[in-house]
């Protein structure tokens, strides 16, 4: 494990709310965090608790502007603001700003590595500060440090279950018969589902996750942005296409794949004894490796802790 | 199937066929099989050759007549899909012996893969019998089941579980087969992950 590092977290949500939470824990200090409005600067580190308790209370995180995490002293930016497409602004810059010092980025937004994989990557080559995004697929699963040391090479394909919210509404379905509104709105007073549920039920947050293991993948050999994936979501599964399936002993999940040639989402049959069959909010991602046949690893795919455990061990992986 | 010359002869209508022996058995489902016969190339020998398969309640799928090439006894090789029960395959076998036809290799189904597959949409108002015909012909395979789901009337979209057998190594073809003819009606696939699929 390398020694503790000196933290500057943009997005104050889930995710980079639990970063500044458990970055202690694990050794390292926070000097900075912003949010959309505001920021909070202190090179000796951050009162963490104090920090949350004026976000939670006021709604900001400090006085400062947002700019001034950007410039402040740090060894790791921890990009976490919202995922954005096309351009991914404006985490791309703040990743471009932290590469140009020569300081490591560890991402939990999925933009930058999704949307503009070459430009970072390119980034990175230039700096001394390398890039990291674990937490921008699978939230807690380690699937691309499990690629790293499978080498992507002896990886020849991806596919699994990559979005909670789609993959708990198939399931509700499935058990109880119900149809796709009636247990969307379910999952949004469960809050489950977001209030506007599109980027999850129409499988663009799978895609995006998918599209960052095509690249892993293609090393570089070929760059997917969204626009190259296949994407359908769930909203047309009727109920009674879950039942047919169940009378055959299987069911019906959102499924991503990738390979270094194709980039696909869709609802899927598989048996309900699948591996890939996951219940509830459950993801589940299996490789296709050369030499250990099929490697399967799920657990818990979004929340804040669970995320920020996946950006925390892309800091402790840094020189 | 592309190696020499060759007679590939695809039977439509297996389905019908075997859901009229499924009902006048009221046994099992016909299955799949496939014999490889060696015949002398003469005129008349793969006629006389599929005669004791029709009669003893086979339906043929497809014959692979492999004109060019040889067998070490210096004759042809034919391969005949056909579908009938389970318990009807050892009759037809020893049909075909006794009519003095070398047998090579019975039983190793052909049709060695089944898929399952949903359509969803308005399966009814876009001729469902005609959409499976075509998947049928297109998709090199047999139907071996169907269900159909429109608990909501016509209206609202329907749906459908198709049981394909497909040859070895040719399910993700069949599949690709499926969407091209639904995407044509407009329907949704839900397909299974095939071996080898991204």
């Amino acid at each position: 494990m390398s020694p503790g590092k000196r933290l500057a977290v943009l997005g104050a949500g889930a995710v980079g709310a639990s970063v500044v939470e458990l970055a202690g824990e694990y050794g390292h200090e926070v000097t900075a965090f912003a949010d959309s409005r505001s920021a909070v600067v202190d090179p000796d580190g951050l009162d963490t608790a104090a920090v949350l308790d004026r976000k939670e209370s006021e709604g900001v995180v400090g006085q400062g502007d947002p700019e001034d995490a950007l410039a402040a002293e740090y060894d790791v930016l921890v990009e976490a603001t919202p995922t954005t497409l096309g351009d991914a602004e404006p985490g791309f810059s703040h990743v471009r700003g932290a590469l140009e010092r020569d300081r490591h980025v560890v991402l939990a937004n999925k933009g930058p590595v999704a949307e503009r994989y070459a430009d970072v990557m390119a980034l990175a080559d230039e700096s001394a500060g390398d890039v990291r995004f674990e937490a921008t697929v699978g939230g807690a699963i380690p699937v691309l440090s499990t690629i790293e040391d499978l080498t992507p090479d002896r990886v020849a394909a991806a596919r699994g279950v990559l979005n909670g919210t789609a993959n708990f509404v198939l399931t509700r379905m499935a058990a109880e018969g119900l149809g796709y509104e009636h247990v969307l709105a379910e999952a949004q007073d469960l809050g489950v589902a977001e209030a506007d549920p599109s980027f999850d039920v129409e499988g663009t947050d799978a895609a995006l996750k998918c599209v960052i293991l095509a690249n892993v993948l293609s090393q570089g050999e070929r760059e997917y942005t969204l626009a190259d994936a296949e994407v359908e979501g769930i909203k047309n599964v009727p109920g009674s296409a879950l039942d047919l399936a169940a009378e055959d002993g299987r069911t019906v999940r959102l499924i991503g794949e990738a390979t270094r040639d194709r980039v696909r989402v869709g609802p899927r049959l598989v048996p309900e004894t699948d591996a890939l069959a996951v219940s509830g909010t459950r993801n589940i991602v299996q490789l296709e490796t050369e030499y250990a046949g099929q490697l399967n690893v799920s657990g818990r795919g979004a929340g804040g802790p669970e995320t920020a455990t996946a950006v925390l061990a892309d800091v402790g992986r840094l020189d | 199937m592309s190696d020499g010359p060759s007679v590939h002869e695809r039977g439509c209508g297996g389905a019908d066929a075997g859901e009229q022996a499924e009902r006048t058995d009221g046994g099992e489902a016909p299955q799949p099989h496939t014999v490889r016969l060696e015949l002398v190339d003469e005129p008349g020998e793969l006629l006389a050759a599929l005669k004791p398969i029709a009669e003893n309640g086979g339906n043929l799928l497809s014959i692979f007549h492999e004109r060019g090439n040889l067998t070490p006894r210096g004759r042809i090789p034919v391969a005949v899909d056909l579908e009938c029960p389970p318990d009807r395959f050892d009759v037809i076998v020893d049909a075909l012996r006794e009519e003095g036809i070398n047998v090579i290799q019975a039983g190793a189904e052909r049709f060695g893969e089944e898929v399952s597959i949903l359509l969803v949409g308005h399966l009814v108002d876009t001729d469902l019998s005609d959409t499976l015909r075509q998947i049928e012909e297109c998709a090199n395979a047999s139907l071996t089941d169907i269900s159909l789901s429109a608990p909501e009337g016509r209206d609202q979209p329907s749906s459908a579980r198709l049981r394909l057998a497909a040859r070895k190594g040719e399910v993700a073809s069949a599949v690709e087969s499926v969407r091209a003819v639904a995407s044509e009606k407009g329907l949704d696939v839900i397909e299974p992950l095939t071996e080898g699929s991204a």
